[in-house]
């Protein structure tokens, strides 16, 4: 009679080593390469962050951080950033609510792989967390540190906030989003201090931010305009998205920088930052047009189908039929959007204007610092902070792609 | 009923009379709006003296270009063609390593082992989270201009001659009779072209296995071997040689270069990596169970299962990605390497009429763009009508 031998039992973790490091001797030859090639690169950042003197940081934090903003009028900045983290902390909780309020409809509890539970927050942010605490390391008072613990309690209050905000009352904080945002931007640009003398990492997020919302309209009429059935407007919407999509921004940018001028009445004389704006939103309308374009393509033709049975007119059938399926399914990839404009914004300092890029270039080229190769500390904190932000956000993206409910319904 | 007279809608109800006037409308805001935009070009330019034709192409371009023999005095024509090879010279290299490295670097994400795993996600979330310029800019300025100063390069494994302004790799040289032998490749690999073809056809004919690649390898790697062996040594490797401060040998890029490069290579390569993965992982799961029922071998099931349909998903993101790597390198203009972007800068720096200019560079890149795409719509409905 057979006798079954049970597998001998081996305590999880060894089985787990065995499986994905041993389970071969090509796979043990790449566990011992790639294990020498983490255990160096571990030393070396080790070393390079007890042998590097990080004064330079440390004295140019505010030029990295704000560029030429006047230092007497820096509380603007905080109360702008006070502003934005409750707007942030509302459309957390608004987006929790909807989730929650979808769970609830249908059933099905959506639960991201990074996880439910208190901390969970700790573990999606902690790229941004990573990032401020570094910044205010860095920092020689209290009172940046005192915005930031204010900042971030406005964000958890507005969180808290939507989430027990009753739905019938919803579309009071919808309206009050818009009201923040350009309190903030109230706040920063009042009282003769126009976005001309912006800069630092400021400069980068306000052209990102102001970028997409400039473009955001125009690209979508250009999308409508693509899909259109009328044969001219297609055709106009289709070269503008074309050319525009062929060309790098830097060409855009040296458009804007050197040749906008010429083609404005001559009494019309923008600041740097304005012509590096118009050339952002111009580019960016384009690749939004093709995100958005995308969304509308997502919606089943029975949709328009249907509308159109009960006797809506086209304009009513794309706005309240079509333009809103389209638009949710878009989030992501306008995500993914903001992301790599959030990158191009470093494409500024090419062309002359005072980004988080130049200012570390200035602080490599000041008297104290200049020719001793300091771009070795200052770009990986440039580096750090878009790191930080991309990274979070492209997480977020895909989890918000889960819980929206994106391509099912 | 069938006695009613059949009532049209009023004009302004009538879809045809709306979607022309629409049209119409459309067609005359924006001919208003160039017109104005036009208005105010010609206006300013004439109230400036700057010419509207581009007859400033003929011009001198004022600038020595690094790295190139062109003189300060030829035209801004011959400025631009520098340029463009420059960037042309960025694109043909990169490419193939980026597509290597992205492949290698996807198929990784999918190792089993942990370690080389999570080495590949490293390498992926790292890179492709960071602004390509910022990349670049490290490049040169931690990396390549810390390395010695040109006076007294260091020359790292006796292949490579190193130093801040220029760095000089192992290259081929042509020997007398090289010509004669690439002749005989060339024509070699026409050949193997021809045999792929027949096979091809033989075997859609016959059935019989085409063994296309043995074929064509064999016929190209023989006559190679051969005409190599009949010619004295057609072909040499070439070092560079550092005898006191003469570099000879070898081929030799700017310092510049090589960070633009480097740069791009591992930005654009992340991506690559990302669309790799993806693509392998969209295959449905049902087609790898499937070849497994038909008993084909782990390298059979993902060469004629699982790589093919991969291909097909992967190739147009990674075209689009070739196109933004070729559009990224106008970058390059960050850390001074003069491909057609830093030249368009330096014309309008010199005083030559930066909308022609500015024209001019984006028709350079629209033209490549759109060239690129349009086979790439070739090769998407060449697809669809195999498929469907």
């Amino acid at each position: 009679m057979a006798t079954l031998t049970a597998a001998p039992v081996r305590p999880p973790l060894v089985a787990w080593v065995r499986r994905h490091l041993l389970s071969g001797p090509l796979n043990t030859l790449l566990t011992l390469v790639f294990g020498a090639v983490f255990v160096a690169a571990g030393m070396a950042v080790v070393r390079f962050l007890a042998n590097s003197d990080f004064t330079i940081l440390r004295v140019n934090l505010a030029l990295f951080m704000v560029g030429g903003f006047r230092r007497d009028e820096l509380w603007r900045i905080a109360v702008a950033a006070w502003l934005l983290s409750l707007m942030g902390g509302l459309v957390g909780g608004l987006v929790a609510a909807a989730a929650a309020a979808r769970a609830r409809q249908t059933g099905v509890v959506v639960t991201g792989a990074t996880g439910r539970g208190r901390w969970s927050v700790l573990r999606r942010f902690w790229p941004f967390g990573l990032f401020l605490v570094i910044c205010l390391s860095l920092t020689e008072t209290i009172q940046p540190t005192l915005v930031t613990v204010l900042g971030i309690g406005l964000a958890v209050g507005g969180y808290w906030l939507a989430r027990r905000w009753p739905a019938s009352w919803r579309r009071f904080l919808y309206l009050a989003l818009p009201i923040l945002g350009l309190a903030a931007y109230g706040v920063m640009a009042s009282s003769g201090l126009g976005w001309s003398r912006w800069g630092g990492f400021h400069l980068n997020l306000f052209l990102t931010g102001a970028g997409l919302l400039l473009a955001f309209p125009f690209g979508i009429l250009l999308a409508l305009g693509r899909r259109s059935s009328l044969p001219v407007v297609k055709g106009i919407a289709v070269g503008y998205i074309e050319v525009i999509r062929g060309v790098p921004l830097i060409t855009l940018l040296l458009m804007g920088v050197f040749a906008l001028g010429f083609f404005l009445p001559s009494n019309l004389r923008p600041s740097d930052v304005t012509r590096v704006l118009v050339a952002i939103t111009l580019f960016e309308a384009a690749y939004i047009a093709e995100v958005v374009r995308g969304g509308l393509q997502a919606v089943p033709s029975g949709q328009t189908e249907a509308a159109q049975a009960l006797g809506l007119s086209p304009w009513k059938i794309t706005r309240l039929i079509v333009l809103p399926q389209a638009l949710r399914a878009t989030i992501p990839a306008m995500v993914g959007q903001f992301i790599s404009l959030f990158k191009d914004t470093t494409l500024v300092a090419a062309v002359g204007l005072g980004d988080v890029l130049a200012a570390s270039s200035f602080a490599n080229s000041q008297p104290a610092f200049n020719a001793q190769g300091l771009a070795r500390i200052t770009l990986p904190f440039v580096a750090l902070a878009f790191w930080a932000g991309s990274y979070t956000m492209s997480r977020e993206a895909k989890r918000l792609e889960r819980r929206l409910g994106v391509g099912e319904r | 009923m069938e006695n009613q007279p059949r009532t049209r809608p009023s004009f302004w109800r009538d879809v045809r009379v709306i979607r022309l006037v629409l049209q119409v409308v459309a067609v005359a805001a924006l001919a208003t709006a160039l017109y104005i935009l036009w208005f105010n070009l010609t206006n300013n330019l004439r109230r400036q003296g700057i010419r509207t034709d581009f007859s400033f192409l003929d011009q001198p371009f004022g600038v020595r270009i690094a790295g190139s023999d062109f003189r300060p005095g030829s035209s801004v024509r011959d400025a631009f063609w520098n340029g463009i090879r420059n960037t042309a010279a960025l694109a043909v290299v990169g490419l193939p390593i980026l597509t290597v490295l992205g492949v290698v670097v996807g198929i990784g994400r999918l190792s089993r082992n942990w370690l080389v795993a999570r080495a590949a996600s490293l390498y992926v979330e790292g890179l492709r989270n960071l602004p390509p310029l910022l990349l670049i800019v490290f490049a040169f300025q931690a990396v390549i201009l810390r390395l010695p100063p040109a006076r007294s390069p260091i020359t790292p494994f006796g292949w490579l001659v190193v130093s801040n302004l220029e760095i000089h790799v192992p290259g081929l040289t042509l020997q007398p009779g090289g010509g004669q032998f690439l002749a005989t490749v060339a024509a070699a690999v026409l050949a193997a072209a021809v045999v792929w073809w027949w096979r091809t056809r033989r075997q859609d004919r016959t059935g019989q296995p085409h063994h296309r690649w043995l074929w064509g390898l064999g016929i190209v790697a023989g006559t190679a071997l051969v005409a190599y062996l009949l010619g004295e040594d057609p072909v040499t490797v070439s070092r560079p040689q550092l005898e006191g401060r003469v570099i000879s040998g070898g081929f030799s890029g700017l310092g510049a270069y090589f960070a633009v490069l480097g740069a791009l290579v591992l930005y654009t390569s992340s991506h690559v990596a990302e669309i790799v993965r993806g693509s392998i992982q969209a295959v449905p799961r049902g087609q790898t169970e499937a070849a497994e029922a038909l008993a084909l071998s782990g390298f059979q099931r993902l060469r004629f299962v699982v790589l093919p349909q991969a291909a097909r998903i992967a190739l147009p993101p990674i075209i689009n990605q070739y196109l933004n790597y070729v559009k990224n390198t106008s970058l390059a203009i960050a850390v001074g390497f003069a491909e057609v972007t830093l030249i368009a800068f330096q014309a309008i720096g010199n005083g030559q009429p930066a909308p022609q200019v500015i024209l001019l560079l984006m028709a350079a890149y629209l033209t490549f763009s759109l060239v690129i795409s349009a086979l790439v719509n070739v090769y998407n409905r060449r697809l669809r009508l195999v498929t469907r």
